[in-house]
């Protein structure tokens, strides 16, 4: 019954978060929002003790991914203004993006801490099951063929990225090591021969 | 288990080592010598379509756990996949030769989108298609920006890129709730929970194969999914343009294949209906609005949208008839697109590109020997018999008639009529009006002796349209 609360507290959170992320009009917002809806993802998967995922989810999703989201999406602004007061406007949102995770985080670590949960939900695992071991042996088996093509497109994902961003144009900076070392001093100095003011 | 039980999923695999192959000889090829890249591609997919032959079997294997499936259908396609693919970088070397985009990447992209082809073609689980999908089409946004210095190019890859997004997010969707209903993501699974399961086939399944039937419309570039189709096609470099219109409707294919036919044909009532919504908006529509084009990419853009048309009418059937008559129906054209684009591939040259019709004026003048290639493609795509685009939808017309629809029959053969006009405009430019230009086309023996061949091939295989017709049967029977 708890657990069905839970789930059902966290799926809402999770609905609203992904509703936040398309009707927000600040790309900042709707960054943080989408970081939410990720993190929402993740406790429900720990709600069904897939503790693997929800990690991977938060590191590489929420930890990762989303950080260089923002990044990207702060200096893209083109509003200077608006950058500026970065730190301390968002601060009240980010604030309660990150209390609602610690919310959520205190809750599913409390409510596992309790033996007697076994009231509705998801089905508890049997003892000695580990989620990543199943996961692992299950990626490499039943599902190699599939792991080996993500693993093309993430080869042709860089392939496609290189080859529609590195190109020659006007204008470009870049080193040239060979003509730095072959410099020679004339190249750059001049000396210039000056008359010596007269002493006054 | 075996290495050898991998045996039938040697084509994928020896592609993929081969585009490493390619992708690091490539790094170490000079600016100058960058043709052995393009020969290279051209070994590679030889090999490939070697290793096609060599493997081809018979029976229906399953592999993988039931991921990848190799049967006589994914033979035919890939080969042809292979076939095509080969002949547009053929058509493409002079090409980019001339405008300075010979680059390695442009041959290695191209490869790794044929991959994802053969992937699709031979998916037998949700999974494995959307990865075929996503690889096919990240090759194909990369391709389409692939000229940085256009604008129009960067327009529509973005255009392109975000409604494949959208599509691909349609698409798993429509997988994610058939996978909470039927519990499986295998095809074969699939429909063998529904035969078991009865009760299941209801709303929810409906509105989850809703979902991955818009994104067939939007793959295939059905109306009312068709608006990226003419901007890609007129916004894309030729070559590119060429590439688009020929091994993804393949991919396209199989995808509405494997998942309608192998997947779900016990839903067979419901899906008729959304697929007849989506063949006939694309018969009329794409028709109608190719008549009012100025721009021959274009236009033959909006006339593969009407081709597209016929496609789906085929597979609405949910007969073996009109199975066959659709394979049939898009081996050719994918045939006659690529002679086409080929066609402007021949005409453009350096900085200029030849993708006005008025630019088709007095070819005759020109070149009588590629005016009359042209004519061939042209009555071919039309349907004008003894070209092959005459029998293709033929069969169509009568699989329909035969599962018992003769209203949709009338309208394919308006549409075709409608159709033919803008096709025999083209031939007409071409033999009854004078020349705006004289330049002399500069192609090489080579493309000029292939495009020759793809023109003489949509002639003879309309003259003997019956191996390839029996071999559809076989493939699908």
């Amino acid at each position: 019954m708890f657990q069905a609360v839970l789930f059902y507290f966290f799926a809402a959170a999770l609905f609203a978060a992904a509703l936040g992320v398309i009707l927000s009009r600040n790309p900042v917002h709707a960054a943080l929002f989408l970081v939410l809806a990720f993190f929402q993802s993740a406790v429900l998967w720990l709600l069904a003790e897939a503790e693997f995922l929800a990690i991977v989810l938060v590191l590489v999703y929420v930890g990762a991914v989303m950080v260089l989201f923002l990044f990207v999406v702060m200096m893209l602004d083109v509003d200077v203004e608006r950058v500026r007061g970065g730190l301390t406007r968002y601060a009240p949102f980010g604030l309660l993006v990150a209390a609602l995770m610690v919310i959520e985080l205190v809750q599913v670590i409390w409510f596992r801490g309790r033996t007697d949960a076994g009231l509705g939900g998801f089905q508890p695992t049997p003892d000695g099951y580990s989620n990543t071991k199943a996961l692992g042996a299950i990626l490499y088996t039943e599902h190699v063929y599939a792991f080996e093509i993500a693993a093309v497109i993430l080869l042709l994902a860089m392939v496609a990225a290189i080859t529609l961003t590195m190109r020659k144009r006007p204008g470009l900076k870049v080193q040239n090591i060979a003509e730095q070392v072959a410099v020679k001093a004339k190249d750059r100095v001049r000396i210039v021969k000056m008359e010596t003011e007269k002493r006054q | 288990m075996n290495l050898t039980d991998l045996l039938p999923a040697a084509p994928e695999m020896t592609l993929l080592g081969l585009i490493c192959v390619v992708l690091l000889a490539d790094l170490f090829v000079e600016d100058e010598k960058r043709v052995i890249t393009f020969w290279l591609t051209i070994a590679a997919l030889f090999i490939t379509g070697t290793s096609l032959v060599l493997t081809a079997q018979e029976t229906r294997t399953v592999l993988f756990d039931g991921s990848y499936v190799s049967d006589p259908l994914s033979h035919v396609l890939k080969l042809t996949a292979v076939g095509v693919v080969a002949i547009g970088f053929m058509y493409a070397r002079d090409y980019l030769h001339q405008n300075k985009l010979f680059k390695g990447e442009y041959y290695v992209l191209g490869l790794f989108g044929l991959l994802g082809t053969m992937v699709m073609i031979s998916a037998n689980s949700m999974l494995t298609m959307y990865l075929g999908l996503e690889t096919l089409s990240l090759s194909l946004f990369a391709l389409v920006a692939f000229d940085r210095n256009s604008a129009t190019a960067a327009e529509s890859a973005m255009k392109f890129f975000v409604l494949g997004a959208i599509a691909s997010g349609a698409l798993l969707y429509g997988i994610s709730w058939i996978y909470g209903i039927t519990g499986s993501l295998q095809f074969h699974e699939i429909s063998e929970a529904i035969r078991t399961n009865p009760e299941i086939n209801a709303v929810p399944l409906w509105f989850g194969l809703a979902f991955v039937i818009v994104g067939i419309g939007f793959k295939f570039g059905a109306v009312p999914f068709h608006m990226w189709l003419p901007d890609v096609y007129q916004g894309a470099r030729s070559p590119v343009t060429l590439y688009i219109a020929t091994a993804p409707k393949l991919a396209a294919l199989a995808l509405t294949l494997r998942i309608l036919v192998d997947g779900f044909s016990g839903l067979h009532e419901v899906w008729q209906g959304m697929i007849m919504v989506l063949a006939v908006l694309s018969l009329v529509i794409g028709n109608v609005v190719a008549i009012a084009q100025t721009n021959i990419k274009r236009m033959l853009g909006y006339s593969a949208i009407g081709h597209v048309g016929f496609i789906l009418l085929a597979v609405f059937c949910g007969t073996g008839q009109g199975y066959a008559a659709a394979l049939f129906y898009t081996l050719t054209y994918v045939v006659m697109a690529a002679g086409s684009f080929g066609m402007v591939i021949l005409l453009s040259r350096q900085g200029f590109e030849a993708e006005l019709l008025s630019d088709f004026k007095g070819l005759n003048a020109r070149s009588p020997w590629f005016a009359f290639m042209m004519l061939f493609f042209m009555f071919g795509l039309a349907g004008v018999p003894p070209w092959v685009g005459f029998f293709a939808k033929l069969n169509v017309i009568s699989a329909v008639l035969d599962a018992g629809f003769p209203g949709l029959a009338v309208l394919m053969v308006l549409a075709a009529v409608v159709g033919a006009f803008y096709y025999i405009r083209v031939v007409w430019l071409m033999y009854f009006e004078s020349a705006e230009e004289r330049a002399i086309l500069q192609a090489k023996v080579d493309t000029r002796f292939i495009l020759s061949l793809n023109g003489l091939a949509v002639l003879a295989i309309g003259l003997m349209p019956g191996w390839l017709l029996s071999l559809c049967m076989r493939v699908l029977g």
